[in-house]
């Protein structure tokens, strides 16, 4: 009985790995801290009233803000561990199979529980104030979809102390994901935290679609909206479209797995590449659904920082639904090499290509817009400047990639490695940085140190080259991806040292950050005025942080720029304008999102180690949370006007 | 828009109604393309039978015309439930409902003995790619059946409490959305599984 146990738990957790004991320790230590903190600050009833239940969209995306930056951390560790094993020829730092683990959390967890919710995080933030909206079209929905994301990512970060890390890669091709070369649990653990989230991202896609289009402020129409907005109404068309095929894709490969199937098994008449032309379908849509949003903040800094009207608005616009469009069919060029044939390989080569051309069209308007512009180099405009170079050089090795016969030559080598390091991180990244330094003083009323910014700024950016360069020669030299180690005779030694190099760097640039924002907390320069960079769109028109209801009266909106034209008849007439108040209606919180999202948790728990009756507890659970919302009748409530009008009064706003 | 201006509070639960089904039309459109996903996934997997056993051995033709004949029937009913809520008979909606989800249990009770039996012969999920295709694609309908049926019980529930109300209201128009939706996805099951399959 005894041996029994010794010998479930000793297979249960992850064990022999000094690194791995370091971290547990480290994770118990961690959550002793917290809940100690907050029994001994009386804080729960906090953390539960005003965090875990609300429906107001601008907590929901500060607690997307925070749970992604953790996992920046956490997938920025990874980097740094394979960096280090990558940087002398036959080193063993780690061992192979350690390293297949860190290259597959890492790339799962940088695309999905990184810059996913980063982007989210903006989508709530800022979509409702640029539209003059109280809320989001489904803010219950709304903080459905974040639970589910967390409890996702929890699910999938789990596997590295528990059953053990998946280590197919981050899209798990099968065969090698499938239940005869991957048998544990790791890969179902990678299965449900992505199908669990992904569940989440797609409500999201679904409910600021709708926001955009029906809740915006009175004359604003689509040709007036703020270019971060359009961005927004693009990345989740793609979203709606490139989602539901990623459910199906994880879907059928646990279908394999659990019910012993057939579909992409090797044998048995399986085909695993059905598997890889569908996740790519996601696949590559995903990496537009992520920078597309980037595109959006950069044309919204830009504009303001060179205190210019955007230039080229219309093709802005123009261009993102078009690459909204095509970026569905592009998804073969990930496997020119499958052997669909020369007609099948073109029609993806020209469409990858064809992408490039709307691409490029932003970036002339977004340099036509500084052309002669006062530009103000404020943080947010560092990065967005730092952007476009960095963005040019990964466009022009993405063209290279994206002619056939030449991919046979790049495919899987580390060329691709930088190809795809630069676009992401010089386009998501960068883009998401410039937002946060952008929208934080009305996340939180205070602006970060600009100091410490420009430090950050040139140690990631320097970081940035010094590390991808290089890896473009390697790449050429052959050195492929995923391999753990490589002998001196290579020659690829010097490289890859200069690459470990810059990748710490990054990871300097990052602590920076952390203090930068630490800093802020504690010295940060108040925004009293809620416009501190002189802003042109409506987020800027109301407090910082704003008031739970937003716009205490919504605006009338007659074109581009609504707060720009607002300030500027403000000033012609002089005279403050005095508004009436009427009542507001809001939501009220709810706990549902957050119960029903463990109870997700606890099925995708069971489905992982296969404990059915885990997995139907779990299931039953949710089923409960949904009849209950169902059975909930009034779930919103009206705020008065008298404490409206305290509310405004207090943040200095006369009514 | 929503909340434009003072004089809208009346008209903002209907408003907010009008998103809602907005919104689940959206939804449909992304269950549309799950449903895409798995019959291309059918398609292309559909001739890889390991050498082995094929549908055509073991579809029933009175079992599947029967299922089809039961599920359009249902549409129907639930077509006739929105047309007493529109006319204000709480009544008939009630019963046409109920009606509706019996004959949407008939359907899942069906399917189950289809797929009992063709185990029992020797057909199960992981014999072939063939089979794996099939199993998914069909009960992916059939669980969305499933959801739909305890959907629609809820919903039954709640206009015996709250009578045809903005909020109801909504909730019947959606589920019976949702209802002619999985008849659309079963006439190409229909179509592509079964006719194809036994031809
Ligand atoms: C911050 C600096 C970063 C460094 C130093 C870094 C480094 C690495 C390294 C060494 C690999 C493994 C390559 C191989 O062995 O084949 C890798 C893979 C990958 N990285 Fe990063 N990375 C960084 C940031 C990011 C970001 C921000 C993203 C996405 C938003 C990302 C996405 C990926 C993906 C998708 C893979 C492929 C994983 C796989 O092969 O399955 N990385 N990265
Ligand atoms: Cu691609």
């Amino acid at each position: 009985m005894l041996d029994k146990l010794k010998d479930f738990l000793s297979h249960f957790f992850v064990t022999g790995e000094p690194m791995i004991y370091g971290a547990d320790v480290a994770i118990l230590l961690t959550l002793a801290g917290i809940i100690f903190v907050l029994t001994y600050l009386k804080k729960w009833k906090w953390l539960w009233r005003e965090w875990l239940t609300t429906v107001d969209h601008k907590k929901i995306g500060i607690m997307y803000m925070l749970s992604s930056l953790l996992m920046l951390f956490r997938g920025g560790v990874d980097a740094l561990l394979m960096r280090m094993q990558l940087a002398f020829p036959q080193w063993h730092f780690l061992d192979s199979n350690h390293y297949n683990e860190i290259f597959t959390t890492h790339g799962t967890i940088m695309i999905l529980f990184m810059a996913m919710p980063l982007m989210f995080a903006f989508f709530n933030i800022v979509v409702p104030l640029q539209i003059g909206a109280r809320d989001v079209a489904y803010p219950f929905l709304n903080a459905v979809s974040f639970w589910l994301f967390f409890f996702g990512a929890m699910l999938f970060n789990l596997s590295f102390v528990i059953g053990g890390s998946p280590d197919a890669g981050w899209l798990s091709y099968p065969p090698l994901s499938g239940m005869q070369f991957s048998p544990g649990p790791g890969q179902d653990f990678y299965i449900w935290g992505i199908q669990i989230s992904g569940i989440g991202s797609l409500a999201s896609g679904i409910n600021f679609i709708m926001t955009i289009l029906k809740m915006r402020a009175p004359g604003m129409k689509l040709m007036h909206m703020p270019l971060f907005t359009w961005s927004v109404l693009a990345s989740c068309i793609i979203i709606i479209f490139a989602f539901p095929v990623l459910t199906v894709t994880l879907a059928l490969l646990f279908i394999d797995r659990f019910f012993d199937g057939h579909l992409f098994t090797m044998t048995g008449g399986g085909n695993p590449m059905m598997y890889i032309n569908l996740i790519w379908m996601w696949g590559h849509p995903e990496v537009y659904i992520v920078v597309l949003p980037a595109f959006g903040i950069f044309s919204e800094i830009v504009a303001t920082f060179s205190q210019k009207k955007i230039f080229g608005y219309k093709s802005m616009v123009f261009s993102m639904m078009i690459i909204s469009v095509l970026s569905y069919f592009t998804w073969v060029h990930h496997f020119f090499t499958m052997g669909a044939g020369a007609n099948v390989n073109v029609f993806f080569a020209i469409t990858t290509m064809a992408i490039g051309i709307p691409t490029g069209v932003k970036v002339f308007n977004w340099l036509f817009t500084m052309f002669r512009g006062r530009i103000q180099m404020t943080q947010p405009m560092l990065w967005t400047i730092a952007f476009i170079p960095c963005f040019v050089v990964g466009g022009a090795t993405g063209v290279m990639l994206s002619a056939a016969p030449a991919d046979y030559q790049y495919h899987n080598s580390y060329f691709l490695v930088a190809h795809f390091h630069q676009v992401l991180i010089g386009g998501v990244v960068f883009g998401f940085f410039a937002g946060l330094y952008y929208w934080w003083p009305k996340m939180f009323g205070f602006k970060l140190d600009d100091r410490l910014g420009k430090w950050a700024f040139w140690t990631w950016n320097i970081g940035f080259y010094v590390c991808f360069m290089p890896q473009y020669a390697l790449g050429f030299m052959g050195m492929t991806r995923r391999i753990y180690t490589y002998d001196f005779d290579m020659g690829w030694g010097p490289l890859n040292v200069i690459s470990t190099v810059g990748a710490f760097f990054m990871g300097i640039g990052f602590i920076f950050q952390a203090w930068q924002i630490l800093h802020g907390i504690k010295y940060g320069e108040r925004d009293v005025t809620g416009d501190p960079w002189n802003g042109r769109t409506l987020e800027w028109s109301i407090p910082s942080p704003p008031p739970h209801y937003n716009f205490a009266v919504i605006p009338t909106v007659t074109g581009q720029d609504a707060w720009w034209t607002i300030k500027k008849e403000r000033k012609k007439k002089k005279a403050k304008e005095t508004a009436t108040f009427s009542p507001i209606h809001m939501p009220k919180n709810s706990g549902i999102p957050f119960i029903m999202s463990v109870f997700w948790f606890i099925a995708g728990f069971g489905l992982t180690f296969h404990w059915v009756w885990m997995a139907i507890f779990g299931l039953t659970g949710v089923g409960a949370c949904l009849l209950a919302r169902s059975f909930q009748y009034n779930s919103d409530y009206y705020i008065p006007v008298d404490e409206i009008r305290h509310t405004e009064d207090s943040v200095g706003r006369v009514g | 828009m929503a909340y434009a201006t003072a004089h809208h509070e009346e008209h903002h639960d209907e408003h907010d109604e009008g998103i809602k089904v907005m919104g689940f039309w959206l939804f449909l459109v992304t269950d549309c393309i799950l449903f895409g996903a798995l019959f291309a996934t059918y398609a292309v997997l559909v001739n890889h039978t390991a050498g082995g056993l094929t549908g055509k051995e073991f579809f029933e033709v009175p079992g599947f015309v029967s299922e089809t004949f039961i599920l359009l029937t249902s549409s129907f009913t639930s077509g006739l439930a929105v047309l007493s809520m529109h006319k204000g008979k709480i009544k008939p909606l009630i019963g046409w409902l109920i009606v509706t989800l019996l004959l949407g249990m008939c359907f899942v009770g069906l399917e189950i003995h289809e797929f009992q039996t063709m185990v029992h012969e020797g057909a199960t999920i992981s014999i072939s790619a063939f089979f794996t295709a099939f199993y998914t694609l069909v009960s992916t309908h059939g669980l969305h059946v499933s959801v739909g049926i305890i959907w629609m019980i809820s919903i039954t529930i709640q206009l015996k409490r709250y009578g045809i109300t903005s909020v109801t209201k909504r909730k019947v128009t959606i589920i019976s959305l949702y209802w002619h939706f999985l008849d659309a996805v079963w006439i190409f099951l229909y179509t592509v599984v079964y006719l194809m399959g036994v031809m």
